[in-house]
């Protein structure tokens, strides 16, 4: 028998309201599975058991403030199933099981709301809008796969009955949240201030040739397949530390472990303050496609606030863009239990002494590490970043 | 369509990646992103919208054309 306990959904998070069950007891589950929808300070998740097995007993109950590490659930191994006492609902069976490693799944694809004894799919953005417009779910048709409620239902919903005055409690309820966001962040910095010595650099880099190759690429694609400048520089940070392990991955109990795959935690503005930088999953095996789509859903998912636990807690090194804001440069703050943040600043004209030198108005970027220096040196930093230069130099290659 | 109609679909548009924006505080002649915070994410979607709405082609080069809501009705009036 083992213990499900509710994960740790990042460095700022320490508990969690019980919104739902998507498993009952008998039910089989798999690694990657998302068994229960957890709201949190910063949005409601979708948390993913890390092992195989039975379900043997619930615990928690929804509505239950859980803190983290504590039980939620007993599993047993499916040798040690004995038949479950009740046969399980048709509906059960037919339920997606969610292959592997489903890192991301888009919105509509949905967990579950008991109503009248029929279980029913809703998204967690569509439960959390519904939650916050106090639309009941019941009364909801659902338009997305499997009958799923989605976030354009409960729209459609809110605006159907919008004569009705939106009760009191629902500025009261955002604000709180979005206090609990600043909260969070103010947590989860000052630990890494306190704890970890930060290092950084910066380096400027020429990006005539990533404009001019990525120009091309996307001259030739559909305006909704084209590629954004943003996604190319995450790439090559992937690309980049190949070579350099010891700034990706976690530090923790006194000790560095280095990860085996990048997952870069993208910083991501929310429109009503705050943010949140969850993982754009095994950036360096993606092609350039796959990373802006898969990047595009990340966003909106973070924006409608429905995220999966995995998304939270796996990213190994950060990278944060102010480019758009039109900064120069941007000396991050390390997220913990991380050792590492990229910064890129505007990629803008600027002077620039050219290979033959002579002086032009060259497109430049400032990059920027923030590393621990209680794993590494600037002298790794600074070949890191030099690598880092090399690849955005050849775009075509990454 | 006239210009009345296009822009209130730009606004439209806009409204669906930042619902916070007020139509009638956007001022037409000045450049929309230092009006609304929209990163190149928010952009290119924006743009996508307006594509699918209206079926018009808006190649990548064309963008830096496209800095004020004035611009983007122009520019989309001699297409659709």
């Amino acid at each position: 028998m083992r213990e499900f306990t509710l994960p740790s959904m990042g460095a700022d998070m320490d508990q969690g309201r019980l919104i739902e069950w998507l498993v009952a007891p008998g039910d089989q589950v798999h690694k990657g599975q998302a068994v229960a929808v957890v709201d949190t300070a910063k949005a409601a998740i979708e948390v993913e058991i890390w092992f195989d097995g039975v379900v043997a007993e619930l615990q928690a109950v929804p509505g239950q403030m859980i803190p983290v590490g504590q039980i939620m659930a007993t599993i047993v191994a499916s040798e040690e199933a004995t038949l479950p006492v009740a046969p399980p609902e048709p509906v059960v069976q037919a339920r997606a099981v969610p292959s592997e490693r489903p890192a991301l799944r888009p919105v509509a694809s949905a967990s579950h709301v008991e109503i009248g004894g029929v279980r029913r799919r809703v998204s967690p953005a569509a439960r959390k809008l519904a939650d916050e417009r106090g639309v009941d779910l019941a009364g909801v048709s659902g338009t997305g796969p499997l009958g799923a409620v989605t976030l354009s239902d409960v729209e459609r919903a809110a605006a159907e009955r919008a004569s009705v005055p939106a009760p009191p409690v629902e500025a009261a309820t955002a604000a709180e949240r979005q206090a609990l966001v600043r909260q969070a962040i103010a947590s989860a910095m000052s630990r890494s201030k306190r704890e970890i010595p930060h290092y950084y650099l910066s380096e400027t880099i020429p990006m005539a040739r990533a404009i001019d190759w990525l120009a091309a690429e996307n001259a030739g694609r559909s305006i909704s397949e084209r590629v954004l400048m943003a996604v190319v520089q995450l790439k090559a940070v992937a690309r980049a530390l190949d070579g350099f392990p010891q700034l990706n991955g976690f530090f923790v109990d006194g000790v560095f472990q280095p990860a085996p795959t990048v997952h870069i935690g993208v910083a991501i503005a929310l429109r009503q303050g705050g943010l949140l930088a969850p993982a754009l999953h095994d950036v360096a095996a993606k092609d350039l496609s796959q990373l802006m789509r898969e990047l595009a859903d990340l966003v909106a998912r973070t924006r409608a606030a429905s995220l999966r636990s995995s998304e939270l807690t796996d990213p190994t090194i950060t990278v944060t863009n102010l480019g758009d804001q039109g900064v120069e440069t941007v000396f991050g703050i390390i997220s913990p239990p991380q050792v590492a943040l990229v910064g890129f600043g505007r990629v803008a004209p600027r002077p620039w002494v050219t290979e033959d030198g002579t002086l032009a108005a060259v497109p430049t970027v400032t990059a920027s590490l923030s590393a621990d220096h209680r794993v590494t040196d600037g002298h790794t930093g600074a070949m890191f970043l030099a690598s880092l230069y090399d690849w955005l130099q050849r775009p075509e290659d990454l | 369509m006239d210009d009345a109609e296009l822009r209130s679909a730009v606004i439209a548009e806009l409204r669906t990646i930042a619902p916070e924006v007020d139509g009638d505080e956007i001022r037409d002649d000045r450049p929309l992103r230092r009006q609304v915070d929209l990163d190149s994410l928010d952009w290119l979607n924006f743009l996508i919208g307006l594509h699918q709405r209206l079926a018009v082609e808006i190649p990548e080069a064309d963008y830096a054309q496209l800095v004020t809501v004035d611009d983007l009705v122009g520019y989309l009036k001699a297409r659709v």
